[in-house]
This record gives structure tokens, C-alpha cells and sequence, in this order.
């Protein structure tokens, strides 16, 4: 099979009497092949070979440098605070059960539902607020490809001609949907507030801000409003439709012109697709005030949640999660473990392979000398 | 009556041969004439013209015929399949990904072909378009090559090659006799003589050989170059005539004539049809043993690939079952999708899978395969220590696909004659009656000046010994067919007559009778030149004697002898006789038998080759009934080799023994060096020859083949004339058997150091007894099996008196043998073509017999003793570099597709690709290809010279050790493991959490981005770590890929590219490096995928390390002290690249 690409004939070679007229003078000093380091293969090299001995201070460089790096990440790690709750309802018990179960995408009046909860420590810094699904498959196929970057890049030939990819959700009537494809049209459209029950009786709404959640790449050059800037929204989605599921038209999104239309950031974020089947959306950032009060003070919440998003059908979940963020991100004992864990396994080859070394080193040394 | 006669004769002959082949005749009319009418009823014939056509495409069908000559190969069928699938259904993956690749190789491998048959063209055109001389009308006028029919009479001038095949008609010598070479036929370049027609050798002008009015009656085109039979009918004058032609009468297309002015031939046979043309069909093509382990693990792929996508698909069915899974309400089909029936949906979700895991199987391996072949093989044409000085010659490679095959060479069959040994004939001595003369010798066969050149060794002869002495030399100055060149060199064998005076040579076909005109010349009598018929020698007193030659018995190998027979000045005719002992001795009447007998023996356990000589005195009578025996056989058309082999057993008998000669074969520079190398490098070494045996035998011992200490076992016709075969064989075979059972009893107790290794000598008769298939007993068919069982347990075999084809049924006996061993085999001349077109590997030495054994080798060596560096280092090295190569190839894309497939288990089994479109075709393209590239035409794990040093190492690769089914299936495992430390510690990065300092979230094309990362870091270090040598390039290219990888990839993410219409990679891989966690987990996961394979090689070189880990510790043991072999080799590696 591999001889595949050689010319595998046997051709008859018409070239006359050259075959024995070769051994002349001349052709003796043309014949001799040059001797270069290259064509001699003699290039001055490096040769390196992995033995026990070479090995072992390696192994033990790198036990002694994971294990702590891991303590640290995983130090790191339990020192984020998170809290998560879920919402879907599934429990007769649970506050949004009714809004779950009466859901309808025509219902006109939005339902909503509060959930209590209790945060048993402070939050000090930067707070982030997620939404979470499960069993939500964004990273199918079929959804991953329906879309239109080019629309959502803001080509007006884009929005009045969907791609073929946002099947079956190009078009609406005659009218084609901007923002076209699945993803859009499944956007995720719940609204959640969160009020601080102070002990002393007062509900305290957590201002939370809707900006940055999004890549800064995203905001500002992958995802662009069709139309000059600063013109109407309106004007430019003219003839377009919203996506079946929306509830308003996507240049209603927000009242702010920099966060509305495709610039929009909750649209943005959900717009990347997600890796996994259960995973957690960046909602909005609750940032730090003062320097003197946490963030989020220990003592009851409730979320105040409207119930637009259905997930039932597919057996999925809906969570709310405040975590803080450290340099390494979220709570994720994961690299910390495997850091110390990778680098215990390094120490322990590293002693092994000392004795192995010591042992065995010595009597091939041997063997060699009076080999 | 005359002509009644001859009609009839043909007319029977053809038609009694003719029932098998009637059509096996053509009848060409010499000057398109017309036979007298009545003559006889041919049957016209359409002849081709003399056009010749070795191009393949023509400018119209070379697109289809090419492509579909290239998609006849599975490999690019599969290709084309998938690309085809691609673009038929909706399918993962782009049709650029596979298309591209496959395209690129398609086209590349199109403008090669199409060059190469563009050359032909221009060859073929070349050749056809050139003019040649052709008499029309009395008249001599030029003509396209291409337009020459069968019948044209071309004129040829000296130092022209002959355009087709003719017959010579005449030639500007009286003789009718003209020069030869054959050099680019066969590669002879001596002079061979062919005969004109006798009835038309007088025709000399153009004019007259216009009035020659023939018919030639011949046999249809075969491509053996020394066989011809045809007839001619003259019809001039009264009564026509009828002559038989032979191979003589033939001279063919593509031989040069040579030192005779001009020749009239007439064209037999032309173009296609010529024999020039008939010889160069394609060889078969040789695969080697790694392209059997490739082929066999692409199976092994091929399945994993089908079951994988089958275990997808069906987990998508069951997984689907729920309809909520199937079709969620944010994800729903288009209407079309929703239609589509089940079983089409089964099967292009099959195939979506197949697409996604294809590049498990990948073009770009063959591509690198096929570069690393052809770029490797330079290695061996550039290597300087493979150049012979003397011939001016370097190695050549006429294939690259055997290149690894040169390091797994099991059995070595070798030629002696001008392989082994020099092919450079020294006379030694002669022995007349028991009496031994030898000339004196200088270094390079130069006698002293003046010296009259006889050292008696034994007791000086009486007169009437002298007399016998002087017969002997006689002889032997007359016995030949050396001819004499003056002047020019020539190629081939050239030794100067007189020293100083003019420089004339002895040529010959047969180096043997250069070396004993020459011991004769030295011994005083010279031989001078043939002139008119008459032999003339120079005897001792100065004195020019002259014989007349009036019949040359020529030699053959069926005879093994030669004579001559002669009219001497005083009118005595004499029959002298060269030959082998054997043919020569039964056929002795009287001499001194007993003592020449013992002395050829002596000088045959010597490694001679002896020739005796003998006579025979002819009465007038006797040589008129041998001219009417010879002519009468010459002319006959039907067995005319059989009549003619019949009158030579006729008239070779009666004979007077004179004496026997001596003539060494040197044996080549480092023979026994290098054969010892290869046995120590666990090769068995078998030497087959059609010489006889004792000197054969001693060429062995010389060679260092068969040791003083090795146990020789015969099995010869002389002990099988004592006994039958079966009971030799079953002898044989008990007594290696016994050895060996003691053998592993001893190695058991430690006691191997009586160690008997056994040498067989077996001859041609013998062997052909011992193939013979069976049919009395049912035991025969044994006998082969006993005999591999010897063979397999004897170090060293010597084949004697062999046959070109016994060489090559051997080779393919043992080819075929339970172990299937690779074989190679190594010649020079063109007896050991068909052993070497049959062998694994075929090895041509650049002799001096001609260059036929080159151009039918895959590799062609100066010298003998190249073979060692051939096979200990560029063998060694091929073998070690592509078994990586092909291990690295399939790893490297295990470890590449799993992460999709595991993949598939997260994304509801959608055939969502894990990567993007641009990583998965660039991945092979130019990620991960260069390096192991360069790896595979660098990597040297030991040194050359230390390769050279201990041959032992070969051992360590034998029998294909690194592609065995253990060391695939580690390397497979590998791959899987590290496929899942990648994907799953990337999957628990992402796990329902963030790692930017940000807050924000990656998506599913960051996820496969950062599994991408850590892929082509650890693949890459995957080979850092295989890599034993490391040159700048190396670093270069390593390093430089990878960084090549990371400056794509911000490239490609770093901009929103107009022509795509999806901007999925934007700034992925910023973003993904702007978070540290992504950093760590990079390093770790690299370093977690490359520990277990560096525990494994540490505590594998530990604990059972191979000789070869042993050599490298010891170098490196060694290299830390100056050591005199490293520091050369590092200073005259300096850099000159």
C-alpha cells in the first residue's frame, strides 16, 4: 500500500550507451559524494539517553514542585466562596414549583417566584453571579452550527438572508429572524434579582451589574449591531422578526444603546456555546461598595426569579450560583489534587528509581566492564 | 533439386513444429523483393514499425488514466471515499479537511508521473526521430528511425548502434565478420564477433547489396538475447539457397559497432518487438516487511475506526429514544431532517461518525512514509565511505522502498565469483606432466624485466618433456577466444602485451583466459593477434609460429570446455582442449593423470581455479569427418543446439592429458571481514557458485565463512553415490539435531561456551534431488523440510556448481520456508539476476561482468565489503527510523481521534467535533508532521561507528522486533491513555466551574483548543523523548513547530477572517492563555501524559536493558573521558553543511 506513491515501472531507458561509458576521469570527481557532516551523517549532535540516573533528579524536581503548587491551588481553591441553589421547581416544596409547572410560551402574564435562602458567611469581594443548566446539550451539533456569525457580526445582508445553518429557525413567515438559529432562540430568559433580608426587617435589592460578563473580543468586534452607529435600532430591524421563542424583539433587549441588539450582553454570553451538558452562565457581577462592609453580608436572601424559561421537558435543572473569584477562577479542587497527586506519583518513581539506580545501575555497570 | 530440396525442408519443418507453433514464424523478404513465384506460399505478415514507445500516457488519456491508476491504490480510494461522503452528507467536518490533503498528494504524485512520462516522450521521440541509412533502389538515402520496416537493409557505420534488430548481411571486413559491444544491453563491454552470412558476405556497395534476393524465415520475437534460430533462402543465381542463422547472425538493438567501418543488415525485427524491448518489462514490485506491519495495523485502525463509529451509532439510538433527547424544544430538525427515513439516518450517522474518526487513519502518513523513503535513500548514494576509489563508483539506489528491509536481513546469499573474490584472474602456475612452473611475481601480476619467467620447482625436464612442455604453452596460447585490441582503451579488461613498446590488450569475455594468455606470455610465448586465419605466436626464441584456426569448439556451461583446431605451418592438425577437471579427466586417454590429478586438487583446496588442458592429434581423415559432423549441425534449423552439443561429445574424446593450470581470484578487500561482521550481526552467510567445490570450499575458509572449528557437513553427489539421499539427509539432520539438544542443556547449565556451529556444503545436483517434488515415495517430500532443518542450524552454507536458476530457487525456497526470513542477495554478474530479482533485497556489485546484476537490483554497492555499512548502519538505521515513524504515525492520531470519540459521550453522541476545522486538517498537514520527519531521516540512537563496531546490534531489530504486535499495541495503549488524561483532566478543568480571574466562561471551542494544546505539546515531547540525536536542525524544527502551532494559532483567532463564515476561533486562544489555571493544567497534563512512557523506558533500560541500551549507557560511560574514537568523530564533524 505505501509503495503507493512511487512510479512502479520498469520503463525501457532509450538513453543510449551511457550505462558503461561512466568510469572516465572526469565523472570519477563528479561521482564522489561530498563530504559534508550532513550527507556523512556526522552532524555534531547532542545524544542524550533517558537512564535512572538522568531521570531521577528530574522526577524529584518535579514532585518537589507540584506538590506545593498543588497545596496552593488547592489551598486557593477552598478559600472561594461558592453558594448554589436551584430553582427548576421540580419539588412540590419548591417555591417556583407552580411557575414550572404552568408554564406556557404563549402565557402573557410572567410568573414569577422567590426563593429563600441563607449565605452562612460573608462574601468579601467581587461577587459573580451564574445561571446554571443541566442536561442541556448546547454543544449538539446541530445547535453548535445554528447560527449566523456573519449576521451577528452586523452584515445587513447577513440579517435579511439568514445562512442556511439557522435552519429551522431562519425564517418566520417570510420574514427572516435576526438573531437567526437556534442558539439565539433559546436564550436563556429568566430574570433574577436578589433582595438581602437585613435582620433588621428592611429588603435591601443587590444592585447587579449587567456589564462585562461578556468577553471584551466579543462585544466589541465579533458581535456588531448591523447599520452605522448610534442609528436607530428599530430602523435597522426593520423587516426582520424576532425569534419565535423571544418575548420582544432583540433591539428591545436593554434600554441601554451600548448593551442592546446583538451587543448585548447576556446574548453574548450565551451565544458561546457551552463544553458540557451541565454547565453555568455568568449572569452579572455584584461589585464590591465599601471597603468596611462584605459584599454580600451573612444573613437570609431571596432570589426573585421570572419563571420565562422552560426545562422540564428535558429533564433539565436551572440553578442560581454566587461564587467569589480568585486568581485561578471559580471553586475547583480538581487542578490542586491533581497537581499533589501527579507530583506524589513524581517523588515516589523518583525513590523507587533511586533504589532501582543503586541496585541495578551498579551491576550493569559491571556487566559492562567485563563484557 | 537443390531448391525442391531446402522448400521442402522448411515447409516440413514448419509444419511439424508447426502443430504447437505455427505462427511462431515471420518471413521477412530482404529489400521488401518478392520470392520467385511458386518458391513457396507465405503468408504476409504485418510487422510494427520501428517505433518505440515507453511512455505510458499519451497527452489525451493522461488524466483519466493517471487518476484512475492512482485511486486503484486502497489507501487513496479510502480517501476519496471519505472526501466523496464528506460531500454528499451533512456531515462534522468540512469536505476541505480531507479534500485538501488528499488533492495535494494526488496532484503532486500526478506532475511527478506526468514528468517522468513527459521525459519518456522526449526519450522515445528522440530515438524515433533519429536518422538512419537505408539502401532503396541501388541507393543509400536517410529515413526516421521510427519509419524503418521489417525487410528495410540498413547501413550502419562504426561507433553507430544498430536501430532494430538485423541480420548481418556483410560488413566492410572480408571476413563477413564485424565488432560488437553489448554494453547497454547486458553490459558486457568486451568486443563480441558476429558473423555475416556466408552466401552474402561478399556483397559490399550499396548496389550490390540491393541485388540480394532473400527471404529469411525466423522465429517470432522472444526476449532471451542469446537465443536465435531462423533460416535464409537465397535465390540467386541458378539454385537458391538455405542457410540457418543463429544468434551469430543477430545483431540487436541498442549494441554499438564497433571497430569495423560499416555493416549492411536487414531488419527482422523492429520497434516493440525488438528484443531490447522485450527485456525491459517491469520488475515485480518488492514490499518490504515494515510495509507488511504498516498494511497490517492499518487493518487493525480500519477496524477500531469502523467500531468506534459503530459503537457511536448505536448509542446515539438508544440514547435518542427519548424524544426529548432526540429533539428538545430549543433544538429542533428541519422538515427535511424530520422526513428522512430511519434507516438512511442510521446509515448517514454512521457514516458522519466515520468521517469524524477518519483521520485515526491518515493520508498524510503515507506522504511521510513515501518522503522519508525517498529523501532517507540520499543517505546511502551520499556516503562517502560507500565510494570506491577505483571505479570511481558510489552506491546506488534503484528503489527506495526497501530501505528498512537492508536492517532486517536474515539470510545473505552471496556469488563468489567477483563478489566474494576480485574477479581479477592472476595466473599462478601450470603443472606439464607433473612438473610445476611458476612465473615470477611482483606485486600486481608485473613480471620482471628480463626474466625469462621460469622457476622450476620441481626437477628440470628432459628433452621429450620439454617438447610436451612447449606443447602445453602452446596450447594454451592457442586454446581461446581472446582477441587482441591495439591502441585504445577500451572498457573491461585491459592488460598491456608489451610493456612500454605500444599498448595493445587481451580482451575477452572471460577474465580466466586473459590471466592464462598472459601466464604464457610470461611463461615466453606470446600470443600476438589472429590475422587472415592464421594464429601467431611469439615463442622463446623470438620466433613468430602461425596455426591455422579452423574451428573453435566454444565453450558453454553444460561442457564446461573449450577447444580449438589448428593446422600448424608443417601441416599437423591438432585438437587442444581446455576445460574443467571433471569434464576434461573422463575424457583423458593417457598422460600423467595420477600426478596433474593431485596437483589440481592441491591448488583447488588452495582456492584456485584450475583448467586442464589437453590434445588430440588429428589425421586429415579424422578432420574431414569432424568438418562434415559441424556442418552438418550448424546447419540445421530445428535442434541445432542439441546436433551441434552432440558433434562437440563426438569430437572432444580420445584426448592426450598435458598439464593443468592455476588461476587465483583474489579475494575482495575486507571479505572476510565483512562476512564475519555479517554472521556476527546473526546473518547466515550462503555463498553459491558454480564453481566446483574444493574451490569454492577454500574461497570459504579464506573468507572466513567456515572457521577452522566449524563442523563441515557434506551433502554432495559423492556421498550420496555411497548412500541414498534419504539416509544422508536423515544422518545430517540427527547429528545438528543432537548438538543442538546438547546445546540447550548446556545454555541451561551455563556451559555454552562449546559452542560447534556447522557448515554445509551441498551441490547442484544434489540440491536439485533434494527439491524435487515427490513422487515415489511419500517420504521425499520431506526432504526439503530436513533440509531447511539443517540449513536452519548451520552458521554457513556453500551452494556449489549451481545454476543461474538453482540461485534463485534456493533463495526462494528459503524465502518460503515456516520463518518466512528476509533474504538478500548479492552479485555481480548476470547468472545472480534471477536470485537477486528473487530475493527480499537484491544487491548488485559493480563488477566486471557487465552491469546486468546492478540494473536488476534494488541497491547496486562498489564493493563486497560496502555490504557491511549498507546493512550494519544505513540498514539499521532505516529500520529503527520508519518502525518509529509508522508507531509515531498511528500514536500520534490515537491520541488525536479518542479525545473526539470520548467526546461524543458529552454532546448527546451529535458527532460534534471536538476540534477546529483548521486544527483537524492541519494537525497532520504541518503541527505534527515535520518533526517526525526529520526524525525519521536523522535519528541515529548509536553511533555509526559504534554500529560498525559491534555487529552484534543488528540482532536487537531482527525479525522485525519493533513493529511486533506487543510493542503496537504499547504504543496504541499509550495513545489511549493519553487521549484520556487530555480529555478528562480538561473536562474536570471545565467541570461546571470558571478559571478566568474574570468570571467569565469558556465554551465547548476553548475546551477542544485547550485539549489541542496539550495534544501537539505532548506529542511532540513524546518524540523529544524518543529522539537520540539531536542536530540543530532537530531543535530547529521541533522547537520551530511548535512554535509554529502557537503563532497559528493566535493568527487564525486573532482576526475575523472574511471568507469564513464562522468566527468560532475568535480570540479562543487568547482568551484560553489568559487564564493561568489553563497554563497549569497544560504543564501538567503534559507531564501526566508523558510519565508512564518515560517510567516505562527508564525501568525497562534499568532492569532488562537490550545490548543496544547497554552500548548507549557505555558510550556515554566512555564519553565522559576522552575517548579517541568520539573526540575524531566530533572533529571531523565540524560544521560544512
Amino acid at each position: 500500500m505505501a509503495s503507493s506513491y512511487k512510479d512502479e515501472d520498469g520503463h525501457i531507458t532509450v538513453s543510449g550507451s551511457g550505462a558503461a561509458a561512466g568510469a572516465g576521469g572526469g565523472s570519477l570527481r563528479s561521482k564522489k559524494p561530498e563530504n559534508t557532516a550532513f550527507k556523512q551523517q556526522r552532524l555534531p549532535a547532542w545524544q542524550p539517553i533517558l537512564t535512572a540516573g538522568t531521570v531521577l533528579p528530574a522526577f524529584f524536581i518535579i514532585g518537589l514542585m507540584f506538590i506545593p503548587i498543588g497545596i496552593g491551588l488547592y489551598v486557593t481553591s477552598n478559600n472561594i466562596k461558592e453558594f448554589e441553589i436551584d430553582y427548576t421547581g421540580v419539588e412540590m416544596s419548591s417555591p417556583c414549583f407552580t411557575c414550572a409547572q404552568n408554564f406556557s410560551w404563549n402565557g402573557t402574564k410572567p410568573c414569577t417566584c422567590s426563593v429563600p435562602f441563607h449565605l452562612d458567611q460573608p462574601y468579601e469581594s467581587n461577587v459573580f453571579m451564574y445561571y446554571g443548566l443541566s442536561n442541556f446539550y448546547q454543544n449538539h451539533r446541530r445547535y453548535v452550527k445554528s447560527r449566523d456569525d456573519s449576521q451577528l457580526n452586523g452584515n445587513e445582508e447577513s440579517l435579511r438572508k439568514p445562512s442556511k445553518e439557522c435552519e429551522p429557525y431562519a425564517k418566520h413567515g417570510n420574514k427572516p429572524i435576526a438573531p437567526c438559529g437556534a442558539i439565539a432562540n433559546s436564550m436563556f430568559n429568566d430574570s433574577l434579582e436578589l433582595i438581602y433580608n437585613d435582620p433588621n426587617g428592611t429588603k435591601v435589592q443587590i444592585p447587579l451589574t449587567a456589564t462585562g460578563i461578556a468577553w471584551w473580543t466579543d462585544k466589541h468586534v465579533k458581535f456588531r449591531n448591523p447599520g452605522a452607529e448610534n442609528t436607530n435600532l428599530t430602523v435597522v430591524f426593520q423587516g426582520t422578526t424576532q425569534p419565535v421563542n423571544w418575548r420582544r424583539p432583540v433591539f428591545q433587549l436593554d434600554s441601554d444603546p451600548d448593551n442592546n441588539g446583538f451587543i448585548n450582553e447576556d446574548f453574548i454570553v450565551w451565544m458561546r456555546t457551552a463544553a458540557l451538558p451541565t454547565f453555568r452562565k455568568l449572569y452579572r457581577i455584584i461589585q464590591r461598595r465599601s471597603n468596611v462592609h462584605p459584599t454580600l453580608p451573612r444573613g437570609n436572601y431571596t432570589l426573585e426569579v421570572v419563571y420565562n424559561y422552560p426545562v422540564r421537558s428535558f429533564e433539565g435543572r436551572k440553578r442560581m450560583i454566587l461564587s467569589t473569584i480568585s486568581w485561578m477562577g471559580g471553586k475547583n479542587p480538581f487542578l490542586g489534587i491533581a497537581y499533589i497527586s501527579v507530583g506524589s506519583v513524581c517523588f515516589l518513581l523518583g525513590v523507587v528509581l533511586l533504589i532501582i539506580h543503586h541496585k541495578y545501575g551498579n551491576r550493569n555497570n559491571a556487566a559492562e566492564i567485563s563484557h | 533439386m537443390g531448391m525442391d530440396f531446402s522448400t521442402l525442408r522448411t515447409l516440413i519443418s514448419r509444419y511439424c513444429a508447426g502443430e504447437e507453433n505455427c505462427v511462431d514464424t515471420r518471413t521477412v523478404y530482404i529489400g521488401h523483393k518478392e520470392p520467385p513465384p511458386g518458391a513457396e506460399a507465405f503468408i504476409q505478415q504485418r510487422f510494427p514499425d520501428n517505433r518505440i514507445i515507453s511512455s505510458k500516457y499519451t497527452f489525451w488519456n493522461f488524466i483519466p488514466k493517471n487518476m484512475f491508476e492512482q485511486f486503484r491504490r486502497v489507501a487513496n480510494f479510502y480517501f476519496l471515499i471519505i472526501f466523496l461522503v464528506q460531500l454528499i452528507i451533512d456531515t462534522p467536518t468540512s469536505p476541505v479537511t480531507s479534500g485538501l490533503p488528499l488533492f495535494f498528494v494526488i496532484i503532486v504524485t500526478a506532475i511527478k508521473q506526468g514528468y517522468e512520462d513527459w521525459l519518456r516522450h522526449k526519450a522515445d521521440k528522440a530515438v524515433n526521430q533519429c536518422l538512419v541509412q537505408v539502401v532503396q533502389h541501388g541507393k543509400l538515402s536517410r529515413k526516421h528511425s521510427r519509419k524503418l520496416t521489417v525487410g528495410d537493409v540498413v547501413y550502419v557505420k562504426e561507433d553507430e548502434s544498430f536501430p532494430c534488430d538485423l541480420i548481418l548481411l556483410s560488413s566492410s571486413r572480408d571476413d563477413g565478420t564485424c565488432y560488437v559491444t553489448t554494453a547497454s544491453l547486458d553490459g558486457e563491454s568486451s568486443h563480441k564477433t558476429y558473423h555475416a552470412v556466408q552466401d552474402t558476405k561478399a556483397y559490399k556497395t550499396e548496389e550490390e547489396v540491393n541485388c540480394i534476393h532473400a527471404t529469411i524465415d525466423c522465429e517470432q520475437p522472444q526476449p532471451d538475447l542469446y537465443k536465435f534460430r531462423g533460416n535464409i533462402n537465397i535465390y540467386m543465381g541458378n539454385e537458391p539457397v538455405s542457410r540457418s542463422l543463429a544468434s551469430q547472425n543477430l545483431l540487436l538493438r541498442g549494441a554499438t559497432l564497433k571497430n569495423t567501418e560499416y555493416i549492411y543488415g536487414v531488419a527482422i525485427y523492429t520497434g516493440m518487438e525488438t528484443k531490447m524491448a522485450l527485456n525491459y518489462q517491469s520488475k515485480s514490485q518488492k514490499r518490504s516487511a515494515v510495509e507488511k506491519s504498516m498494511n497490517a495495523y492499518l487493518v487493525v485502525y480500519l477496524c477500531i475506526l469502523i467500531s468506534k463509529a459503530v459503537i457511536n451509532t448505536a448509542l446515539k439510538y438508544v440514547w435518542q429514544a427519548d424524544p426529548n433527547r432526540d429533539e428538545p424544544w430549543y433544538n429542533e430538525k428541519t422538515e427535511s431532517e424530520r422526513q428522512r427515513h430511519v434507516l438512511i439516518r442510521v446509515f448517514t450517522d454512521f457514516l458522519a461518525f466515520m468521517v469524524l474518526f477518519n483521520y485515526i487513519i491518515p493520508v498524510s502518513m503515507y506522504v511521510t512514509v513515501e518522503m522519508q523513503k525517498f529523501l532517507g535513500s540520499y543517505f546511502i548514494m551520499w556516503d562517502d565511505e560507500m565510494f570506491d576509489k577505483e571505479l570511481g563508483e558510489r552506491a546506488v539506489v534503484n528503489t527506495s522502498d526497501l530501505n528498512e528491509e537492508l536492517g532486517q536481513v536474515e539470510y545473505v546469499f552471496t556469488d563468489k565469483t567477483g563478489t566474494l573474490t576480485e574477479n581479477n584472474m592472476e595466473f599462478i602456475e601450470c603443472c606439464v606432466d607433473g612438473n610445476v612452473y611458476v612465473p615470477h611475481i611482483i606485486c600486481n601480476g608485473q613480471v620482471m624485466p628480463g626474466a625469462a619467467g621460469i622457476d622450476m620447482i620441481d626437477t628440470s625436464p628432459g628433452p621429450e618433456a620439454r617438447e610436451r612442455e612447449e606443447l602445453f604453452f602452446r596450447a594454451l596460447c592457442l586454446c581461446h577466444t581472446v582477441q587482441v585490441k591495439e591502441e585504445e582503451t577500451v572498457d573491461g579488461i585491459k592488460h598491456g602485451i608489451h610493456q612500454g613498446k605500444s599498448s595493445s590488450f587481451y580482451i575477452s569475455s572471460s577474465p580466466d583466459e586473459v590471466a592464462l594468455v598472459e601466464g604464457m606470455k610470461r611463461l615466453g610465448f606470446t600470443y600476438l593477434r589472429l590475422k587472415e586465419g592464421q594464429m601467431e605466436i611469439l615463442n622463446r626464441e623470438d620466433e613468430i609460429e602461425r596455426f591455422e584456426l579452423l574451428e573453435v569448439l566454444t565453450f558453454d556451461s553444460v561442457r564446461r570446455r573449450m577447444s580449438v583446431i589448428v593446422r600448424s605451418s608443417t601441416g599437423e592438425l591438432y585438437l587442444f582442449c581446455k576445460g574443467a577437471d571433471s569434464s576434461i579427466f573422463p575424457r583423458v586417454v593417457s598422460g600423467k593423470v595420477e600426478q596433474i590429478k593431485a596437483r589440481v586438487e592441491r591448488n583447488a583446496v588452495e582456492g584456485l581455479r584450475t583448467l586442464c588442458v589437453a590434445y588430440r592429434r588429428l589425421s586429415p581423415e579424422q578432420y574431414e569427418q569432424v568438418c562434415h559432423l559441424l556442418t552438418r549441425a550448424k546447419l540445421e534449423f530445428q535442434d541445432q543446439d542439441k546436433l551441434v552439443a552432440e558433434a562437440y561429445d563426438l569430437i572432444e574424446r580420445d584426448l592426450i592429458l598435458l598439464g593443468a593450470t592455476a588461476v587465483e581470484d583474489r579475494l575482495q578487500e575486507k571479505a572476510a571481514d565483512t562476512i564475519e561482521s555479517l554472521h556476527k550481526a546473526g546473518m547466515k552467510v550462503w555463498v553459491l557458485t558454480g564453481d566446483k567445490m574444493e574451490t569454492a570450499a577454500a574461497t570459504c575458509y579464506a573468507s572466513k565463512l567456515f572457521r577452522r572449528s566449524t563442523q563441515i557437513l557434506e551433502l554432495t553427489t559423492k556421498r550420496t553415490e555411497e548412500q541414498s539421499l534419504h539416509d544422508v539427509l536423515f544422518e545430517l539432520s540427527r547429528t545438528v539435531l543432537r548438538h543442538y539438544g546438547s546445546m540447550t542443556r548446556d545454555a541451561s547449565s551455563g556451559l555454552s561456551s562449546e559452542y560447534i556451529d556447522y557448515g554445509l556444503i551441498i551441490d547442484g545436483a544434489t540440491l536439485s534431488a533434494v527439491m524435487r517434488p515427490s513422487q515415489e515415495d511419500s517420504n521425499s517430500g520431506n526432504y526439503k523440510e530436513i533440509f531447511l532443518e539443517i540449513c536452519r542450524n548451520c552458521s554457513a552454507v556453500l551452494c556449489c556448481r549451481m545454476a543461474p536458476l538453482q540461485k534463485a530457487q534456493i533463495v526462494k525456497m528459503i524465502k518460503s520456508s515456516k520463518e518466512h526470513p528476509i533474504t538478500l542477495a548479492v552479485g555481480d554478474g548476470a547468472n545472480d539476476v534471477s536470485m537477486i530479482l528473487e530475493a527480499h533485497v537484491g544487491i548488485g556489485i559493480m563488477g566486471k561482468e557487465g552491469r546486468q546484476a546492478v540494473r536488476n537490483s534494488d541497491y547496486a554497492i562498489p564493493k563486497f565489503k560496502h555490504l557491511k555499512k549498507m546493512l550494519l548502519v544505513h540498514g539499521h538505521y532505516y529500520y529503527i527510523r520508519i518502525s518509529e515513524l509508522v508507531q509515531y504515525f498511528f500514536y500520534k492520531n490515537v491520541c488525536f481521534i479518542f479525545p473526539q470519540f470520548l467526546y461524543q459521550f458529552f454532546c448527546g453522541f451529535s458527532q460534534q467535533p471536538l476540534y477546529d476545522t483548521a486544527y483537524l486538517t492541519l494537525y497532520n498537514i504541518s503541527f505534527t508532521s515535520l518533526p517526525i520527519l526529520l526524525y525519521s531521516l536523522m535519528e541515529q540512537h548509536i553511533n555509526i561507528d559504534i554500529l560498525k563496531k559491534e555487529p552484534t546490534l543488528y540482532r536487537d531489530i531482527a525479525k522485525n522486533s519493533l513493529l511486533t504486535w506487543p510493542i503496537f499495541i504499547y504504543w496504541t495503549v499509550l495513545g489511549v491513555y493519553d487521549a484520556i488524561v487530555m480529555f478528562f483532566g480538561v473536562y474536570f478543568l471545565f467541570n461546571n466551574t470558571t478559571f478566568t480571574s474574570n468570571g467569565q466562561m469558556f465554551g465547548n471551542w476553548t475546551f477542544g483548543t485547550l485539549v489541542f494544546t496539550v495534544l501537539v505539546f505532548t506529542v511532540t515531547f513524546k518524540l523529544v523523548l524518543d529522539t537520540h540525536y539531536w542536530t540543530w536542525i532537530n531543535h530547529f524544527v521541533i522547537w520551530g513547530s511548535l512554535v509554529f502551532f502557537v503563532v497559528f494559532s493566535l493568527l487564525w483567532g486573532g482576526i475575523i477572517w472574511p471568507f469564513l463564515n464562522y468566527q468560532r476561533m475568535y480570540y479562543v486562544f487568547m482568551q484560553m492563555l489568559s487564564s493561568g489555571p489553563a497554563w497549569l493544567s497544560i504543564i501538567l497534563l503534559i507531564t501526566a501524559s508523558l510519565l508512564p512512557d518515560v517510567v516505562k523506558k527508564v525501568f525497562w533500560r534499568a532492569l532488562w536493558p537490550t545490548n543496544t541500551e547497554r552500548i548507549q549507557a557505555k558510550r556515554r560511560c566512555l564519553a565522559s573521558e576522552p575517548s579517541t574514537i568520539f573526540m575524531l568523530s566530533q572533529t571531523s564533524s565540524r560544521i560544512s553543511f
